[in-house]
């Protein structure tokens, strides 16, 4: 086997948030660490997050890290492991000032501390008050992160494969991570990346929709690389549909909107989260302000022409508070709607946003899945962080702001514990040339020639399927009657052709790679939403419209070999408090 | 409506040709999406692209004759047909797609990033409302590279002069309170051309997606070198 290879102490395949929060602290460590993404790490799709990253710095209002816990725990109805949330919640203070330090530009209070914004499902006092504990950057956060968090990588010298794409994980017999095949995409060259650890920080997958605030990148390459190597996807039927995407088009606008004090207005001009949530009003929890909008346009009290969205008011702010708090999304409604906000409101609609499931791992980025010995064994070699990954933090529906907490504290953590595999295990395994294989042979499909449909039709009729068979509310018959087409979409990918077979940044190739990866990740959402049966957080089913603990209060897991369905439980004792019990849940 | 765009790929053309295509547009339609209608009919046409809102960077490219943005250019506003061409100066990979490298590299000579010296406290280093403010149009820069590529001195000197988008970063560290290594920044940028090849042309600012003004920046650096050598 003549393809060339490369060694490094821990492969991490995504440039995002997480990646690159990883990756500063192995090139601190002086591990050797290569960073592979397919895009130049600041088109990463952390740059397009808005509103900011909570942490309980009680800048502006008090705050306790413990509110913060309790928020998250209710936020996902439940569903979230009180252990990973608990890490997290405390984890959230030392990270913040560390972004600080780095360089992060926050606003500033007149005391010279960092600004918080008030945000949906965050109170005092374990449900009392509205909290402001969102540190923001503007409605800039993710772009100000995501360039900082480059910028101390170019200082701490991190190798980086940019536009490289990865193929597939490279696995041994005994199922332990090797590295990964991946594809340099300028000059179409297949490169085998040996490592002793590899981290998954792929992001999401909200490209699987077809209206989405995900950028063209968000594929979910991470996790259909883990379904092939034989890993399951954990709660993938928890997609959240962010209340407030620019309708018929899906650029976000964020919660920080509503968190400066802008509203949602019905036709007849109600503001009608009033019925839905009598305490928090617009800035109660998004599942519950989505499914808000969505029956008030079911019920036909939508705006426009079609009666197909409602608006978001920011006019009585003033000029002054949108112009500074909320740049970013003035320059999209002035881009792309043609009104300036401080004037006109916004017409908005839930739109597909953010995987809650993803990558089963533990609090310490390491993957685990069911093997001999119980529902937790860790995968050796491979790790998983942010969005791609399943803590499970968010449960069944995120809070916002507690992504760019998510994919910091478990870049991070996943960081440490490579370090300390890699002082445990200081040589590589061997990397049998059969290891190869599988991914050479996944991408050598699609240098099959002739006819055949389009990557294109396929992926377009894929977007459309999900939309109408997996959206906001669902039911058995129409997820069934998704679930079967999907697995003659399925069946159309082996008929699919590509025209161009050239080298040189063969994009089609790429997309076509892609299409494979969006299938596997569709086909898991669509199967773990049709096997619950009950209604929590952001999976609403007509048919079982109550959460059910008693049948219910379990993970989910997918495997891709036959299609199959498991379960784990939730592990509801925290690390040093005691647990949430499950509660009804009222905003 | 009437596109023409550039084409080249190194595996099967010997020169580089425009190649005229007809896509129906729609209202509101931004080029990004045009450019996507021209990948339905040939898949083997390549640009970058992503976010499809302006932050991300990955579209820039020159549409009748200027530097832009795909995704936040209206269709509407353009004058038909549109000719779609790869940046200038910077060698072409295929079609639209170029090598970025000496840019990014310009970027890394910067230091583009913050550097304390003191020990850090256990909370946030403070910085008032009105510093922070300083940094206002200059850290929102995405590196998308329209700026750097429209900017003659930068095609002549690539390798030498660290064209716009690296300056305004090496301004919007020397512009940060927090920032210690201010006279390390002013020494790097000394000599004929890092800083100083800048003509204040201006071609930077007029093309600036994101409306961030390099010049400016620029002129406070020499501002700063000025008094730093008093």
């Amino acid at each position: 086997m003549s393809l060339p290879k490369r060694r490094f102490d821990s492969l991490i395949i995504g440039a995002g948030g997480a990646g690159l929060n990883a990756a500063l602290r192995l090139s601190a460590a002086d591990a050797r660490v290569a960073v592979v993404s397919k895009v130049f790490p600041t088109r990463s799709h952390t740059v397009a997050a808005q509103g900011g990253v909570n942490a309980a710095l009680a800048n502006v209002l008090p705050d306790d890290w413990h509110w913060h816990m309790f928020d998250t725990v209710k936020g996902s109805d439940y569903l979230g492991d009180q252990d990973a949330i608990e890490y997290m919640c405390r984890e959230a203070i030392p990270t913040v000032y560390e972004l600080e330090h780095a360089g992060v530009p926050f606003s500033r209070l007149d005391n010279g501390r960092i600004y918080q914004r008030a945000f949906g499902g965050m109170s005092q006092n374990f449900g009392g008050d509205q909290a402001a504990r969102t540190c923001a950057a503007a409605d800039r956060t993710g772009h100000a992160i995501l360039h900082t968090l480059y910028q101390q990588n170019l200082r701490a010298r991190t190798h980086f494969f940019d536009e490289f794409f990865a193929i597939d994980l490279l696995r041994d017999e005994e199922g332990a991570i090797l590295g990964a095949l991946v594809l340099e995409i300028e000059t179409g060259a297949p490169l085998v990346i040996e490592a002793k650890t590899t981290l998954l920080a792929t992001g999401g997958y909200g490209q699987v929709f077809r209206t989405t605030t995900n950028a063209f990148i968000n594929t979910g390459d991470g996790m259909a690389m883990a379904l092939r190597a034989g890993v399951p996807l954990q709660d993938m039927e928890f997609f959240q549909f962010h209340p407030t995407g620019v309708a018929g088009k899906g650029m976000l606008i964020t919660e920080g909107a509503r968190g400066e004090g802008g509203y949602l207005m019905n036709v007849r001009g109600e503001r009608f989260m009033e019925r839905y949530a009598p305490k928090a009003l617009d800035l109660a929890s998004r599942d519950v302000v989505s499914r808000a909008i969505a029956t008030e346009v079911r019920e036909g009290r939508g705006c426009g022409e079609e009666g197909d969205h409602v608006l978001l008011k920011l006019d009585h702010l003033g000029r002054d508070v949108v112009g500074r708090r909320l740049p970013g999304i003035s320059e999209i409604c002035r881009t792309f709607l043609g009104i300036d906000p401080a004037e006109e409101p916004i017409p908005v609609f839930p739109t597909a946003h953010y995987a809650m499931g993803g990558i089963p791992t533990d609090r310490l980025g390491r993957v685990v899945a069911p093997a001999r010995h119980g529902p937790e064994e860790v995968v050796p070699g491979l790790y998983a962080a942010g969005e791609c990954a399943c803590v499970s933090v968010h449960g069944a529906n995120r809070l916002g702001g507690n992504s760019l907490l998510d994919i910091l504290v478990f870049g991070r953590a996943a960081g440490n514990d490579i370090i300390q595999f890699l002082k445990e295990k200081p040589n590589h395994r061997p990397l049998p040339d059969s290891a190869v294989e599988p991914a050479l042979a996944r991408l050598a499909r699609w240098d099959r020639k002739g006819e055949g449909e389009t990557v294109h039709a396929v992926k377009a009729d894929l977007r459309k399927l999900m939309e109408d068979h997996c959206g906001v509310f669902r039911t058995e018959a129409v997820m069934a009657e998704g679930v079967d087409k999907l697995k003659a979409l399925r069946e159309r990918i082996d008929g699919v052709r590509l025209r161009d077979h050239s080298q040189t940044f063969n994009t089609a190739r790429i997309e076509a790679l892609e299409l494979d990866n969006l299938v596997d990740v569709g086909m898991a959402t669509l199967m773990s939403a049709l096997y619950r049966q009950e209604s929590r957080g952001a999976h609403s089913r007509v048919d079982f419209p109550k959460r059910d603990d008693a049948n219910w209060m379990k993970h989910s897991l997918y495997f891709r070999e036959g299609d199959r369905m498991d379960f784990k439980p939730v592990r509801t004792k925290p690390l040093t408090v005691e647990s949430f019990p499950p509660k009804e849940r009222v905003y | 409506m009437k596109l023409r765009v550039y084409r080249y790929n190194p595996d099967t053309d010997i020169e580089p040709r425009m190649q005229a295509f007809e896509v129906k547009s729609w209202p509101g339609m931004m080029l990004r999406e045009a450019l996507l209608e021209v990948r339905k009919q040939d898949e083997s046409f390549a640009f970058r692209h992503s976010c499809g809102e302006g932050v991300c960077g990955s579209d820039g490219m020159n549409v009748n004759g200027r530097n832009r943005l795909a995704c936040i250019t209206p269709v509407a506003e353009l004058k038909e047909p549109i000719d779609v061409r790869p940046f200038p100066g910077r060698p072409v990979i295929r079609d639209l797609v170029v090598d970025m490298t000496q840019f990014y590299e310009q970027y890394r000579n910067v230091r583009p990033y913050l550097v304390r010296k003191d020990p850090l406290p256990e909370a946030e280093v403070l910085q008032s409302p009105a510093d922070r403010e300083k940094l206002d149009g200059l850290y929102e820069c995405i590196l998308c590279g329209c700026c750097s590529t429209s900017c003659p001195s930068f095609w002549w000197n690539p390798e030498k002069f660290h064209g716009p988008a690296a300056l305004l970063q090496a301004y919007r560290f020397l512009a940060d309170s927090r920032d210690q290594a201010t006279d390390e920044r002013l020494d790097d940028l000394e000599g004929p051309y890092k800083l100083f090849r800048c003509h204040s042309i201006m071609n930077c600012v007029d093309v600036c997606p994101k409306g961030l003004n390099p010049t400016r920046a620029i002129n406070k650096i020499k501002d700063l070198m000025l008094s730093h050598a008093i």
